[in-house]
């Protein structure tokens, strides 16, 4: 961490305003300026990000810019080995810096699965840039023309027999402060002609993380360095009326800081900032608040106005109406899924240090270009005057998007003078984080007598609009999402709406195809609108040995059920398979899961199904029991001995089905391969038992009621 | 398992044995091993993850048995020979339960696997070829958010020279 005065964050400058050859020496760097947002993806534009720079040095290395980030899911190893693609050489020769705020391009942030679509796009046009100047410099060193130069391991040669000495990239560019920019023209390495990228190999970084010596946030320890911790409300909705700083203040080394609102402590050991903050009297005013047992109701009385960070979604296509009210065959249900928790294994954890008037922070956060504006302005700062950096941070999920935390830790280094380090409790983590909204889905269908589909009317209250759309043909539709004035505070989450609105939807299409006695495989393939979709459901049926069934004549086999559901989320294809036993006391027991998917051209296999797996298991929790409970603004299971995760026993044998497309543009993988658990397991618990659940967690206590 | 100090240490002149060398410790005896390790010796590598004894993080070996460090107070491994996820490889040469891990890339964020490694440590070191079944028991009290049990269990069959099984073999 360097925070020099002075010092002008890149993304603020223009290309030949930054000052790459004086902080990464002499040297070719290429620069894809920086796009504006596509509004379909953000529904409401923003400022120009994204973009990427790499720089060519006199040592050999190539240094890649983007401002996405690590958290865990694996990007910083997918990306690198795109750069080494273009500009082949080997990837121990790329150093990729994701997220800095003074040396990489502006970034929303690191969510929605965009790492690989857009950061993984731009390193490939700008890798593929540079790589057409190295060859053109190396033309003329040779003195042959360009289309005789070969590039190999991070050297130039000239093919042919008469092929003189190699010249490696840093001799190429040395004495060099040559600045490019990518044109438009440039045509990245088609993913079939890839010779490192889609093929097998180790993480970066894997023998600090098996060593112990990979450093997060929350092991950072600068010398003087204050621990901090804040003064939170007892309950949502409460007000601090007064504050007494006196006793807290009195303690040996400690310093006690409250603006406005704001009420925190730094001190030389956690044990004396807990005693600190203990030691403050606070009169709090607080508030009703609304508890779970009547969440329904209350967010059904209290839509909000407007957006909320996520778009709102309004459409109509045919007259539902008509088609509902003529329709042979109709249903109406209505699904919930609960507030669950991101429970990142490291909790949030945040640095901050003074150097003059200008602030650095170190925090594992998904999202440090906004984070740097946001501290900025709460500050009152230019932005310039504010650095961030995201070490190594066990993982995210989307929960670790807010500067709140930073605020506090830059307030308490500043009227400490020294380094403050914030890290959450495990229960301060689950109170004062933020939630995946709770959702209340009514779905409302109509089929013709031979089972087709007619109408189909959705409508998500509170969690989002995320994969709502159809991807099966039906004429008459209206599908909509409403805010709602949420009492818990609710946040990104991987997979947030895309999960409820996907287990309504996939558990709603079973219940139809059971009326009307159909094979819930087939009745999907009969109204599927995609094909890509399609082949993955087919995929996935075909490793599960799925014996077509007619509407209720499976269900009672000693127990067993078995049931499968689709999603189309982030440009990604998935189906998944569950093979479950419900036992005489019935007590749920997932046997076999099966996910496919499809997300285009696969750049990092076995990243890839790291993140498949993973996320098929992170989906099992809150499919089966996460709940978030609530009472009078207050959390009831703030401890993950009260909130149950998966673990080692929750885990059955899962197979991964994927299906490269090398011809289709790379998707992330984030969030879909989650999407589809929840609903296949509804399905099979009611192929098994008759009984249809439809609120998440199906089965808080073990047992199918 | 009984952790109390072989002798008893006055205050002043207490040691850890840690990673083979000795320590002068800041002794309150009930302070947790956990908290000594990361704030008084430096050695981060041992994480936190939930302070009461859920989640594997912490764990380190003692006398060569996995214990979670978060709920262990100090006092009762005085004497005790500590080994934590630096002390691990012997030089530069990984431990085989290390290099699995990194064969299998059986991590994601990699925040769980210290503890991760160093259960399959102590697990493999009283059974050197554990059923599915044993492996499953005997990491159950090591969480991975990020969902990596699949790898996480053919790393411990390759360290214990298992045959490999592809997904969907295991748990
Ligand atoms: S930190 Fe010790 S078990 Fe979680
Ligand atoms: S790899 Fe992230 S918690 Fe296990």
């Amino acid at each position: 961490m360097s925070a020099r005065e002075g010092v002008r964050p890149f993304d603020l400058l223009t290309p030949a305003e930054r000052d790459y050859f004086g902080r990464f020496g002499n040297g070719l760097v290429v620069v894809l300026p920086a796009q504006r947002p596509s509004t379909s993806d953000w529904g409401r534009g923003g400022p120009p990000h994204g973009g990427a720079w790499i720089h060519v040095g006199q040592d050999g290395k190539v240094r890649a810019f983007t401002g996405k980030v690590e958290v865990g899911q694996g990007t910083r190893t997918a990306l690198s080995l795109l750069v080494a693609e273009e500009l082949r050489l080997p990837i121990s020769l790329v150093e990729l810096t994701m997220g800095d705020t003074d040396v990489c391009p502006w970034d929303m942030g690191t969510y929605g699965s965009r790492s690989m679509p857009d950061a993984a796009q731009h390193l490939r046009l700008t890798g593929a840039a540079t790589r057409n100047v190295l060859v053109e410099i190396a033309a003329a060193q040779l003195g042959v023309p360009p289309g005789d130069v070969e590039l190999s391991e991070g050297r130039a040669q000239s093919k042919g027999p008469r092929g003189a000495k190699p010249i490696g990239y840093g001799d190429l560019v040395r004495g060099l402060r040559r600045l490019e920019t990518v044109p438009t023209s440039t045509q990245p390495i088609p993913p079939p002609e890839w010779t490192r990228a889609g093929h097998p190999m180790v993480d970066i970084g894997s023998r600090e993380v098996v060593t112990g010596a990979r450093q997060y946030t929350s092991d950072l320890h600068p010398p003087g360095m204050l621990h901090g911790k804040v003064l939170f409300a007892p309950s949502y909705g409460s007000k601090l009326l007064r504050v007494d700083l006196s006793r807290a203040q009195a303690l040996p080394g400690v310093t006690v800081v409250r603006e406005g609102d704001f009420v925190g402590v730094a001190a030389p050991d956690p044990p004396t900032a807990q005693a600190a903050v203990k030691a403050l009297r606070a009169d709090w005013e607080t508030s009703p608040q609304p508890s779970e047992k009547d969440i329904v109701d209350y967010l059904r009385q209290h839509p909000a106005e407007g957006e909320d960070f996520w778009d709102v979604l309004h459409h109509k296509s045919g007259d539902v109406d008509a088609a509902l009210a003529s329709a042979p065959i109709s249903l109406h249900e209505t699904y919930t899924t609960a507030y669950i928790a991101h429970v990142p294994l490291e909790t949030h954890a945040v640095l901050a240090s003074w150097e003059g008037e200008r602030l650095t922070v170190a925090m594992g956060s998904q999202t440090p270009f906004p984070a740097r504006d946001a501290l900025a302005d709460a500050l009152g700062l230019h932005e310039s005057n504010v650095h961030i950096v995201v070490p190594p941070t066990g993982a995210g999920f989307g929960g670790k998007h807010a500067a709140e935390l930073a605020m506090a830790a830059a307030r308490l280094a500043k009227a400490s003078g020294r380094p403050v380090r914030i890290v959450y409790t495990r229960e301060e983590e689950f109170t004062h984080a933020y939630f995946r909204p709770m959702s209340v889905i009514d779905v409302r269908s109509g089929a013709g007598k031979d089972g087709g589909i007619t109408a189909w009317e959705f409508h998500n209250l509170n969690g989002g609009s995320a994969a709502a759309r159809l991807p099966y043909r039906v004429a008459n539709q209206k599908i909509d999402n409403q805010s709602t004035d949420s009492p818990l505070p609710q946040g990104p989450y991987r997979a947030l709406a895309a999960t409820a609105n996907n287990f309504a939807r996939e558990s709603h299409m079973d219940e139809l195809a059971a009326r009307v006695g159909a094979d819930p495989v087939e009745y999907r393939l009969r109204h599927l609108a995609d094909d890509r979709l399609a082949a993955v459901l087919r995929a996935v049926a075909a490793r599960a040995g799925w014996v077509p069934r007619t509407g209720s004549t499976a269900h009672f086999r000693d127990g067993r059920g078995r049931g499968i559901a689709v999603g189309l989320e982030k440009g990604g294809r998935v189906a998944t398979f569950a093979e479950v036993r419900v036992g005489s006391d019935r007590r749920l027991e997932v046997l076999h899961l099966v996910t496919g998917l499809e997300c285009g051209a696969i750049v990092h296999p076995s990243n890839l199904r790291n993140q498949v797996a993973g996320g098929t298991v992170m989906a099992i929790g809150g499919a089966l029991f996460e709940a978030i409970h609530f009472e009078h603004g207050r959390i009831l299971n703030p401890k993950l001995s009260e909130y149950p995760v998966p673990r080692f026993h929750d885990v059955p044998p899962i197979d991964v089905i994927l299906l490269d497309r090398p011809d289709l543009p790379s998707q992330g993988a984030g969030e879909t391969p989650l999407i589809a658990v929840a609903p296949a397991i509804a399905n099979a618990i009611f192929d098994a038992t008759g009984q249809r659940l439809r609120s998440l967690p199906l089965v808080p206590e073990g047992t199918v009621p | 398992m009984s952790l109390e100090p072989s002798q008893a240490l006055p205050r002043a002149a207490t040691q850890l044995r840690v990673n083979g060398t000795v320590h002068p410790i800041s002794l309150d005896r009930d302070r947790s091993l956990l908290y000594v390790l990361r704030e008084e010796l430096g050695l981060t590598g041992t994480k936190y993850g939930c302070g009461e004894g859920e989640c594997g993080a912490c764990k380190v070996l003692i006398d060569g048995v996995a214990v979670r460090s978060c709920v262990t107070p100090v006092g009762e491994v005085v004497g005790r020979s500590i080994t934590t996820i630096e002390g691990l490889a012997e030089g530069d040469r990984l431990h085989p339960v290390q290099q699995a891990f990194i064969d299998e890339g059986a991590f994601q964020c990699g925040f769980c696997t210290p503890g991760m490694i160093l259960a399959s440590v102590s697990l493999l070191a009283r059974n050197p070829r554990p059923s599915e079944g044993e492996i499953r028991a005997a990491m159950d009290g090591n969480l991975c958010r990020c969902g990596g049990y699949l790898r996480i269990f053919q790393a411990i069959r390759r360290a214990a020279q298992l045959p490999e099984k592809v997904d969907g073999g295991a748990p």
